[in-house]
């Protein structure tokens, strides 16, 4: 008898339940940001104003750690179980545009008009990403590092040249002083070998692929702007001024911070850090070895899936969720450059005279998107190895070679990636 | 022909359904579509429609070749050497790229050479991340299999006695077999650091400091070995289980009639023991070969094939091509391929040990 009311109950219950839901659509959406709970909570604030700014949707997120949310959308997008939005890689998004899990977003133009170049996803001429944010990436040094070496403090107009770079690195070396002049980040292996080291690449006058056509990356990979940098890279190992593929991760982390490194190369999400243990610590643009200062851009975004049958509420609440007050308050959560000048007029760090205002002008001055392409995910991985291998010694001109032949043939036998 | 098998057996059958379906559609169905994709062009994610390609996917993995480099010569014929004497050699790359006249070099790289006389023979290949990683399986395989069964023999003949407390020990060598293969590799990782690991600091204790820390997983010379080391003793206990479970199956009344026989300790290990263990030594030595053509975790954890590919492994491979790249139709390729081999090895395996 008990167990029959319990049972009735739950059955009135869940039909209760299923009636609420009828009355107002339901969205899902997937974000990689599990275990971050600052970052959570200000993406919940987005949602719970949404879902109480209207009747017709209610956003529900899902959220998954980063090293496995790539691979949880592509499982999900072979079965056919994508949720209506879902947040994806920059430099990944024309992948998943070209293999059709996205579909174009439908919103608002002049929503988008003072947003930063890094954070709009564009595939094929048309929309399919928005992000929140960008990040972007500085030699992080002290000044009193700096003036004890007799170093010029660069800005943005005038970034070191490479001769001066070479110069500073040979400087904080022969002081004595450091373990090792600069710390690259080699741990960090994945994305961060082409996000942050490409762009010594492009400053060098080369890049991953040829951007003119997309067809091949001979010339672009081996030609002989890319042997320099290739030679410049092994050299930063070879002479002993940066730690090579074996650092350890926690020096990465904290050897700046230490005193062990004169320079890091590292991203705004580190600074806050640097900051707080330092006072003097000052953030520099990358050197310009003849093509320009550059830097990485492009973060994580939001976009539509290409089977959400709310393809219009999803649309809606990506739109909403580009409203100032929202991204200064993630900023201000990660720490990450919000991506519209009067978002970032709002926050704590990157409003005027903010600690980390010169980030906001190194992302718009100088940031350069990686190759807009479906191949990048392979060509991406086949760089890093290519780096990573050179770090190590193997001959520059074979490693670059072997790797403009690994992506030429991906591109042949996807047939050009739609291009 | 009718058998027990097939006549009036329905509840039998009805009983192994579940798990002949489980292996057929985890195993066998894999299996085939895996040979399937391995002659076609799947991507993991593609708009493309997967194309017959027949055995391109394996004539780029396997594709291998030996190019002649006579040394260069100056104007007068004679041979261009460096400060050292050695013979000057044109680079590879000016005959496998753009070189109309070697054609059947074309994309191919350097894998090692030698030299006959003043010519350099050039081992080259499509894929040398490929022989790479083949090479390392194999010696791995080599290495592992004869040392972590030598290392479980020893080690079950030592708890095979009647002591004190022996199960203590039993539970401390089986203890890293239960610790999940990614803790252990990660563990080591510290161990095996460059800079103030646990390994380096031993050595330097024991040797009053003359040994010079080394970064072990930072050098080609020593990367693999220091798996293999790793690999050998977190597994060792569990081969030393199988082996325990062997030698209690001898029956005491043997080693009683050898030692009223009078014979030595090496002779009841040689003519008692030993034939005892014969079913058990080819099941551990087949176990290990199998378990150790499979290395992935520690590579993955660890390494990640580097440096300079002196790591990768053919599993290693699979998944960073079929899953990394997206390369479907490649990853599988190499999974038909290890399994030829896996096969080939098991069945002379089978046929050394075989009962005469």
């Amino acid at each position: 008898m008990k167990l029959g009311k319990t049972l009735g109950a739950a059955f009135v219950a869940s039909v209760s339940w299923a009636c609420m839901a009828a009355a107002q659509t339901e969205l899902t959406m997937w974000y990689h940001g599990a275990g971050n709970e600052a970052e959570s909570a200000a993406l919940q604030l987005i949602i719970d104003d949404f879902n109480a700014s209207q009747s017709d949707y209610t956003v529900m997120v899902e959220s998954f750690p980063q090293e496995s949310y790539n691979d949880s959308v592509v499982a999900a997008a072979l079965a056919g179980n994508l949720p209506d939005i879902l947040d994806v890689d920059g430099p990944v998004m024309p992948n998943w545009a070209w293999a059709g899990y996205l579909q174009p977003l439908n919103i608002d133009e002049a929503v988008i008009e003072n947003f930063l170049d890094g954070p709009q996803g564009y595939w094929d001429g048309q929309l399919y990403s928005i992000g929140f944010w960008d990040a972007a990436v500085a030699m992080v040094s002290r000044q009193s590092t700096l003036d004890a070496l007799g170093l010029r403090t660069p800005d943005v107009d005038n970034p070191w040249t490479g001769e001066e770079f070479a110069a500073a690195l040979e400087a904080a070396k022969a002081s004595g002083n450091f373990e090792y002049a600069l710390d690259l980040g080699m741990p960090w292996t994945g994305e961060w070998y082409p996000y942050a080291f490409s762009p010594f690449l492009q400053s060098f006058g080369g890049d991953i692929v040829d951007r003119s056509t997309y067809a091949t990356a001979e010339g672009a990979l081996n030609g002989p702007e890319a042997l320099a940098f290739g030679n410049w890279w092994q050299s930063l190992f070879v002479d002993g001024y940066a730690p090579g593929t074996s650092q350890d991760p926690a020096d990465r982390d904290t050897g700046f911070i230490d005193g062990k490194y004169a320079f890091s190369w590292n991203g705004n999400w580190a600074a806050l850090g640097a900051l707080e243990a330092h006072d003097d610590v000052v953030f520099l643009p990358a050197p310009d070895f003849g093509a320009g200062s550059k830097i990485g851009a492009a973060s994580w975004q939001f976009g539509v899936s290409a089977t959400s049958e709310n393809a219009d509420g999803a649309s809606a609440f990506i739109e909403f969720a580009l409203q100032d007050k929202y991204l200064a308050n993630f900023s201000n959560v990660t720490g990450l450059i919000p991506a519209t000048s009067t978002a970032a007029a709002m926050t704590d760090n990157y409003a005027s005279g903010g600690a980390l205002e010169v980030f906001f002008g190194l992302s718009e001055g100088q940031a350069m998107v990686r190759p807009v392409t479906p191949g990048y995910v392979v060509s991406a991985k086949v760089f890093e190895k290519a780096l990573a291998d050179i770090a190590n010694g193997a001959d520059v001109a074979d490693t670059l070679d072997a790797a403009v032949d690994e992506i030429n043939a991906d591109i042949e036998r996807n047939g050009g990636y739609g291009h | 022909m009718a058998s027990k098998l097939t006549t009036s057996n329905r509840a039998g059958w009805g009983f192994a359904l579940p798990g002949f379906g489980l292996i057929m559609l985890f195993i066998v169905i894999p299996f085939f579509f895996a040979f399937y994709l391995s002659l076609t062009n799947q991507r993991l994610i593609s708009p493309n429609p997967t194309e017959f390609v027949g055995l391109s996917n394996y004539d780029r993995l396997l594709s291998i070749s030996v190019l002649s480099i006579e040394p260069e010569t100056d104007d007068a014929g004679q041979v261009v050497r460096d400060d050292a004497g050695e013979a000057q050699y044109p680079r590879v790359r000016t005959f496998t790229r753009n070189n109309p006249d070697y054609p059947q070099y074309a994309g191919m790289r350097e894998w090692f050479r030698w030299h006959w006389g003043e010519t350099a023979k050039v081992v080259v290949a499509t894929d040398v991340v490929f022989w790479k990683s083949l090479r390392n399986t194999l010696m791995f395989v080599l290495v592992v299999a004869p040392v972590q069964g030598g290392l479980a023999l020893g080690l079950a003949l030592l708890i095979n006695q009647r002591l004190r407390g022996i199960n203590f020990y039993r539970a401390i060598y089986f203890m890293p077999v239960v610790v999940s293969i990614v803790v252990v590799s990660l563990l080591f990782r510290f161990i095996y650091d460059g800079n103030d690991g646990l390994l380096n600091n031993i050595l330097g204790f024991l040797s009053f400091g003359f040994f010079e820390g080394r970064d072990w997983l930072g050098s080609e010379n020593t990367a693999l070995g220091a798996i293999m080391g790793m690999s050998i003793w977190q597994a060792v206990g569990f081969h030393m289980v199988i082996w325990l479970s062997g030698l209690q199956t001898i029956s005491p009344t043997l080693y009683e009639a050898s030692s009223i026989e009078g014979a030595s300790k090496w002779q009841t290990f040689r003519y008692v023991t030993w034939p005892g263990l014969r079913n058990t030594a080819v099941l551990v030595l087949i176990v290990i070969t199998m378990q150790a053509f499979a290395l992935f975790a520690q590579i993955d954890v660890m390494t990640r094939g580097g440096p300079l590919d002196s790591t990768t492994t053919i599993v290693f491979q699979a998944v960073e091509r079929g899953y990394g790249k997206q390369d479907i139709s490649g990853g599988s390729a190499i999974s038909v391929i290890l399994f030829v081999l896996v096969l080939t090895i098991s069945l002379i395996q089978r046929f050394l040990t075989r009962e005469r």
